[in-house]
């Protein structure tokens, strides 16, 4: 005991006195949090629209002031060609041009329909459908207005039937992208930082040497390796700490559900984390070389996660394939804790994989740790 | 209770190493290691550190087996590896305090095993060891390597890298550290250094060339050696190289060791060639033959 305690005072030691590392460690999560909460967001506003207005009605000028009221577009220029069109979207200096044809009041008032015309900008192919999202809903609603104006002089008897549905959003209901994202990125930084950290360092003491110097020793593999790894360990609750906290100061995220769960599972699921370091350690010779391979894994697992795209409209494979995504449960457990407030028998299934998996990789990484040649 | 080694191989993949190395170091010798570098050397220090294991060969380290007992030569060995291997970032007192603890030990129970070296220290124990001279570096080195109070102690290349003074200094530790009973097994590419030890095995290319005493290796020495000097160095060598009657030919400081061909040799008759040659000042002087000239000599067969 008192060998791994030492050992562990050494970590920090060296943890501490490492000028370049402590803001590395402490600095950069917090602004990759409060940067990233603000910025990764789904929502796509501020569309550039523009319009071809041939019929230059009031029926068509009232579609467009539609537009101008949605806080979604950004109604720029009024096109007086096709032409104009096409090459103000291929400048990208709009992302949207909605064409209104010649006649369009007329159609709208004699054949009870008329067809619009709508460009979209879909290199970015999310962004795209979200934007026809938007204008399906202005164009409905104003479908809805235009047909009780137009028929309710020519048709009183026939009264407009609308069916419409009121959604009520559970768990977030204001759908702030915040209350959603926060807690996923909290699940980031924990990650990273105890990935990269444990994954450089004992490679490090193999750069400078002093492994050697440690393997001649009669220390234990398991004191070794505790005591390297325990500190952090104590580094990755304490980031889960501050994200915490800044997440309800700065973005009032929701924590419904118990903290000492949120703390019980992170504490397992660090595990996991820190075996993954100790097997990257273990099969490279260099710093770089471990660095790489952590960032290999994390970008992979980021993207597989949840975390930004939802998994189930991932393909087959792939579904199956973030079954062993470490990541996948922490940012599952992280969301239900938080935001329904889900208890330790809703996330036992969650709960009781990330400790095999933790079992599994610390076997494993112990395991291929040797001594000796 | 010394050191033993039988027919050791070490192969890398494909590169031999070391190729069947067998010497004993008796109990409290100080037994040198001589070779250039890449002889295979630090090999058989890792192997005999329990780091590495031999292809083929048996090996005992103070009466333990190196595969059998390496838990217990982890106790009882000090190694000192070439690189200087302990942490820079941490404070020559916790550096020393970290080695005893983990070998399960304080700073204090073994005190006057390094007190002569760690004295030295002392006054930079709060000094970060990577800011320590290369010579004060060694000492920190070595006395970590003695916390333990090993029964035996591994130094690879203990002194390449430091000055003349601190060289010296090391070697008077290591012959005190000697007379406390302490088995020394040390490798160096330095050849003067290989007189302080008891014994030198030479080795090149991964085999051993000879053992004997530093004495007894010189002795065997075959040929009168000659310290010639001219004016040219460089002509010197290039000319004696020609000469037909040459054996061997050294630079060796300021001079060069000129060994002949025939038994009986006039210097006389070698002065009229290089002054023929065109060369000026020239001095030629019998010498004793030492250990880089057997050294040189054994390399040649």
């Amino acid at each position: 005991m008192r060998t791994i305690g030492y050992i562990i005072q050494k970590e920090f030691k060296q943890i501490f006195r490492n000028k370049g590392m402590l803001p590395i460690i402490f600095i950069l999560p917090i602004l990759q949090l409060v940067i990233l909460s603000n910025a990764a967001t789904y929502e796509v506003k501020n569309i550039k629209f523009a319009y071809i207005d041939a019929d230059r009605t009031s029926t068509s000028r009232s579609l467009i002031e539609k537009f101008n009221a949605s806080s979604y577009f950004d109604v720029l220029m009024d096109l007086p060609s096709n032409k104009m069109a096409n090459s103000a979207m291929l400048a990208g200096e709009v992302d949207v041009v909605l064409e209104i044809p010649n006649h369009f009041e007329r159609n709208l008032i004699k054949e009870k329909s008329a067809t619009l015309g709508i460009s979209i900008n879909a290199i970015d192919g999310a962004a795209a459908g979200l934007e026809s999202v938007y204008i399906n809903q202005i164009i409905q609603g104003y479908n809805r207005d235009i047909r009780v104006s137009l028929m309710d002089t020519s048709h009183r008897s026939i009264k407009p039937m609308n069916i419409s549905s009121i959604p009520s959003f559970w768990y977030n209901t204001s759908l702030d992208y915040k209350t959603f994202m926060v807690p996923g990125i909290l699940v980031l930084l924990v990650t990273m930082i105890t990935l990269f950290l444990s994954g450089m360092n004992i490679v490090r003491e193999k750069e400078i040497g002093t492994l050697e110097q440690i393997n001649v020793t009669p220390i234990k593999k398991s004191q070794f390796i505790i005591g390297k790894l325990f500190p952090f360990w104590i580094i990755g609750m304490g980031l889960l700490t501050i994200g915490l906290i800044l997440a309800k100061l700065i973005f009032n995220t929701p924590m419904l559900g118990s903290i000492p769960l949120l703390y019980l599972y992170t504490s397992i699921y660090i595990l996991v984390i820190l075996g993954m370091g100790l097997l990257i350690s273990n099969f490279t010779d260099t710093q770089q070389q471990a660095m790489f391979i952590a960032w290999f894994f994390i970008v992979i697992f980021i993207l597989m996660s949840g975390l930004f795209t939802p998994i189930e409209s991932m393909p087959q494979w792939a579904q199956i394939f973030t079954e062993i995504n470490p990541i996948k449960y922490f940012v599952e457990v992280m969301r239900m804790v938080l935001l329904k407030g889900s208890g330790l028998q809703d996330i036992l299934p969650q709960l009781l994989k990330t400790l095999a998996y933790a079992l599994v990789m610390n076997a494993l990484a112990v395991w291929s740790y040797k001594k000796v040649n | 209770m010394g050191i033993s080694l039988s027919n050791i191989d070490k192969s890398y993949k494909k590169q031999i190493a070391v190729r069947n190395i067998t010497f004993d170091v008796n109990p409290g010798e100080l037994f040198g290691l001589i070779g250039p570098d890449g002889a295979g050397k630090t090999t058989i220090f890792r192997i005999l550190a329990t780091l590495l294991l031999p292809d083929n060969g048996k090996a005992t380290v103070a009466g333990l087996d190196i595969i059998k007992d390496y838990k217990a030569i982890r106790n009882s060995v000090g190694y000192m590896p070439g690189r200087f291997s302990l942490y820079q970032d941490l404070t020559v007192e916790e550096n020393l305090n970290f080695f005893a603890t983990i070998f399960g030990t304080t700073i204090a129970e073994n005190y006057d095993l390094i007190k002569d070296i760690y004295e030295q220290i002392a006054p930079f124990k709060d000094r970060r060891a990577g800011k320590l001279s290369g010579g004060m570096k060694q000492k920190l080195a070595l006395s970590c390597a003695l916390i333990h109070k090993p029964k035996v102690l591994f130094l690879d290349e203990p002194t390449t890298g430091v000055d003349p003074v601190s060289r010296k200094e090391f070697w008077e530790m290591l012959k005190r550290l000697q007379k406390r009973g302490i088995t020394i097994l040390v490798s160096t590419p330095y050849m003067d250094e290989a007189a302080l030890c008891d014994r030198i095995a030479l080795i090149q290319e991964g085999e051993i060339l000879d053992i004997d005493t530093p004495q007894a290796i010189v002795d065997k020495f075959p040929k009168d050696i000659y310290n010639v000097k001219a004016d040219n160095m460089y002509k010197l060598i290039q000319t004696l190289q020609r000469y037909e009657h040459t054996y061997s030919v050294f630079p060796f400081g300021e001079f060069v060791h000129y060994t002949d061909k025939r038994v009986t040799f006039k210097t006389e008759e070698l002065q009229h060639y290089l002054e023929s040659s065109g060369l000026n000042a020239i001095t030629i002087a019998p010498t004793h033959a030492d250990i880089e000239d057997a050294f040189m000599e054994l390399a040649k067969k």
